[in-house]
């Protein structure tokens, strides 16, 4: 029973990383209908960043505390600035191409980026400063779940919370979802759909960046790689709850966690990724629009 | 107004103008320095302790994105002029290379030189360059039947290089074990992927546009996970060693001879790829294959049986990367599960659309521009990999369509297509003849 609770709560961490990054992937597939492939590469930029800064901090000597706040700031920052100008840069020229055309660009992108941080910094697994001490109300249960999981479970409940919150209450979430539901119609009545495209990006790459440095704080090494296997399950977790709605991202990234983390601990670790795609394909085929996707209905 | 007055009041323009441009690009430059700060400048290692600061790379990315970004606006201006110029006179026409595919005058000669000189490829230039070449040609055949899936049929398919993989370990393994040779191989491993297409093909069906790419995603990943993990079937991430290379009539080749068999070899498969697919492109199963892309309710109306159609594609287009994954299994001799990542089928899904989906000769140029490219990149080393994926964004910018977009949808559209592709040339047009 406990090596049970055990995976669950791994399994719940995982899903948490999972739907933060899936989160982006969502809203932006919403928005303008494009797989943004560069995305996992916006989460790995995130981490870098984190992992610089709070290097840097930490040799100058500052308090634990404030290495946290800024270098979570600063991954924030630079991760939503990225995600900003990749926008403007490859897939902004291509909003009238044809449908296969932003996503090679963002396939190239992805290599592109990679490469760029491969080449600044290095190639080698770089350990990640321990940000988050163990807290001590948690000893009794440590062996269960560690003060990070609790964190990733928590900050991503939380962040989840704001961002339903923005959307549904703030009058940028209101033009959001006005123009994912038809963008001509919301150029129309006076939307400034480029701003609207650039803020989702910003909070996506943002929402990747908070994702990049639990998941490294919890992980403890990074490297430039990462962004790609992260971008692809999370990806997965974006289709498994329904592309395009949030919920459905949230949802998505549990189901994938838990999946994974029962696989690894009851199967072999061996086959975690193998599950994890099998439950994908099994769920599309008896739901292929996703647990939470809308039905299309298809008008001559 | 006297004519002087205008003159210098252009010029004043011109100078107001330049001095935006300028300030423009300065803000760019500024972005860029202040984007890239912190993974290009700092350099921390956390043991040592010690911070490098490398403002000269800070100093080289302002210049560079300065002088960068002043080109691009300087070349953009020429451009649209030029364009909106062009974009009157070319209403009727066609543009150089779809004359040269629609005229048989000109594309037989063309296609004929082009032949013979790949004929004397191999005695012109070194085993190396020929090997090189013999890469391109695989993969002309790889996107030719990624082609089928994708650009005729419409199926966006990311995990194509599963099936590949399937040809490639068919050999190996058969070979390995039962002492099969090459030939007898071949059809096995077409056939083989074409029944793995099926099997891919069944049960997404059902499934729609993105839906369907990550579950061809998933599925090539499957098939990578279960060729690294299943020790026993095929030693894991070890690979597969000493594949026998193809035979010629039971004769013993050498090394170098062998490079140039296998690349007369590719040359007559792509030679069978591009009837092969040409044929089929007008046939009733490629019409069939173009009617579902474009609308598949109305293809449904019109009785056409869409689920035959599709597995039709999928398994068509596997048959060519199951042959292909024959062939490099025993040009390499050497396999493993690392040759059959998801950036191979990225790749490949790449030359179709940046040559032009649905084109025969996109594909050709596409293959050979993806492929050749990172090899004559060489010279920049470790940058090789950094040029090639700005490459691909830059050629998606400035050509979204492809390199050579398909013959038929110009039929199609033109004239009206042609004479009008961006709607905000016409209000321009008209603003600048009342001016």
């Amino acid at each position: 029973m406990e090596y049970f609770i055990e995976l669950l709560f791994s399994g719940l961490t995982r899903g948490s990383i999972y739907a933060l990054i899936a989160l982006g992937y969502t809203m932006v597939y919403g928005i303008i209908g494009l797989i943004n492939f560069a995305h996992g590469e916006i989460y790995m930029i995130g981490a870098f960043t984190a992992y610089i800064i709070a290097s840097v901090l930490s040799i100058l000597g500052f308090p634990a505390l404030s290495i946290i706040v800024l270098a979570g700031l600063a991954a924030a920052i630079w991760s939503s600035a990225y995600g900003y100008t990749i926008e403007k840069v490859a897939y902004k020229p291509l909003r009238h191409a044809p449908r296969l055309s932003p996503l090679i660009s963002a396939i190239g992108m992805s290599i592109f980026l990679q490469n760029y941080v491969l080449l600044a910094q290095t190639s080698d697994f770089l350990a990640f400063p321990e940000l988050i001490s163990d807290f001590d109300f948690m000893e009794p249960i440590a062996h269960i779940v560690g003060t990070t999981d609790m964190i990733i479970i928590v900050t991503t409940i939380v962040v989840m919370l704001l961002l339903t919150l923005f959307i549904k209450m703030t009058r940028m979430g209101k033009a959001m979802r006005a123009t994912s539901q038809d963008r001509t119609m919301a150029k129309l009545i006076g939307i400034n759909v480029d701003r609207v495209i650039s803020i989702t990006f910003i909070i996506g790459s943002a929402l990747a960046a908070i994702g990049g440095i639990l998941i490294a704080s919890h992980i403890g090494q990074i490297n430039f790689y990462i962004g790609f296997i992260a971008g692809i399950k999370a990806f997965t977790a974006a289709v498994l709850g329904g592309i395009g709605s949030i919920p459905g991202a949230v949802l998505g990234g549990f189901v994938l966690g838990l999946t994974e983390s029962f696989a690894t601990g009851y199967v072999s670790s061996d086959y975690e990724d193998v599950f994890a795609f099998s439950l994908l394909v099994l769920i599309l085929i008896f739901k292929p629009s996703g647990l939470l996707g809308k039905q299309e209905v298809q008008k001559v | 107004m006297t004519p002087l007055d205008k003159k210098s009041n252009t010029n004043n323009t011109n100078n107001k103008n330049f001095f935006q441009e300028t300030k423009r690009s300065l803000t760019v430059a500024l972005w860029f320095m202040f984007l890239t700060f912190p993974i290009m400048v700092i350099k921390v290692d956390p043991l040592e302790k010690t911070i490098e600061m490398r403002w000269e790379n800070m100093i080289m990315i302002g210049l560079g994105v300065f002088f960068l970004s002043m080109l691009g606006r300087i070349l953009m201006e020429r451009g649209e002029t030029r364009r909106k110029k062009r974009a009157l006179e070319r209403a009727q026409k066609f543009s150089l290379i779809q004359t040269i595919q629609r005229e048989p005058k000109y594309l037989y000669p063309l296609a004929a030189t082009v032949l013979i000189f790949a004929l004397v490829f191999p005695w012109i230039f070194s085993t190396y360059q020929t090997n090189v070449m013999t890469t391109a040609l695989m993969y002309v055949v790889l996107g030719l039947g990624l082609n089928i899936v994708v650009g005729l049929a419409g199926l966006l398919d990311l995990g194509f290089v599963a099936f590949y993989a399937v040809g490639a370990y068919s050999y190996a393994l058969l070979n390995t074990h039962f002492d099969l040779g090459f030939w007898i191989v071949l059809p096995i491993g077409a056939i083989l992927a074409a029944f793995f297409g099926i099997i891919l093909g069944f049960p997404v069906l059902r499934l729609r546009g993105d839906y369907l790419a990550i579950v061809t995603l998933g599925f090539g990943e499957i098939i990578r996970l279960i060729l690294e993990n299943w020790n026993e079937f095929s030693q894991g991430p070890s690979g597969i060693s000493n594949i026998d290379r193809p035979g010629f009539f039971g004769l013993d080749l050498s090394l170098q001879q062998s490079i140039i068999y296998l690349f007369y070899l590719m040359i007559l498969f792509v030679l069978i790829a591009i009837f092969f697919v040409n044929r089929l492109q007008n046939s009733r199963l490629g019409r069939a294959w173009v009617a579902l892309r474009e609308d598949e309710i109305a293809c449904q109306a019109m009785g056409i049986d869409k689920t035959k159609t599709k597995l039709t594609a999928f398994a068509l287009g596997a048959t060519w990367a199951g042959m292909i994954g024959v062939i490099f299994a025993a040009k390499t001799t050497f396999i493993n599960p690392a040759s059959f990542t998801f950036l191979e089928s990225a790749i490949i899904l790449a030359i179709v659309v940046i040559g032009g989906m649905g084109s025969i000769l996109g594909v050709i140029v596409g293959a050979f521009i993806l492929i050749l490219l990172p090899e004559y990149l060489r010279a920049l080393s470790e940058y090789r990999m950094l040029a090639f994926g700005a490459i691909m964004v830059m050629v998606m910018v400035f050509r979204p369509q492809g390199i050579i977009s398909n013959i038929r949808r110009h039929t199609q559209y033109a004239p009206s297509s042609d004479i009008d592709p961006d709607p905000d040339l016409a209000p321009q047009i008209e603003r600048s003849e009342k001016s």
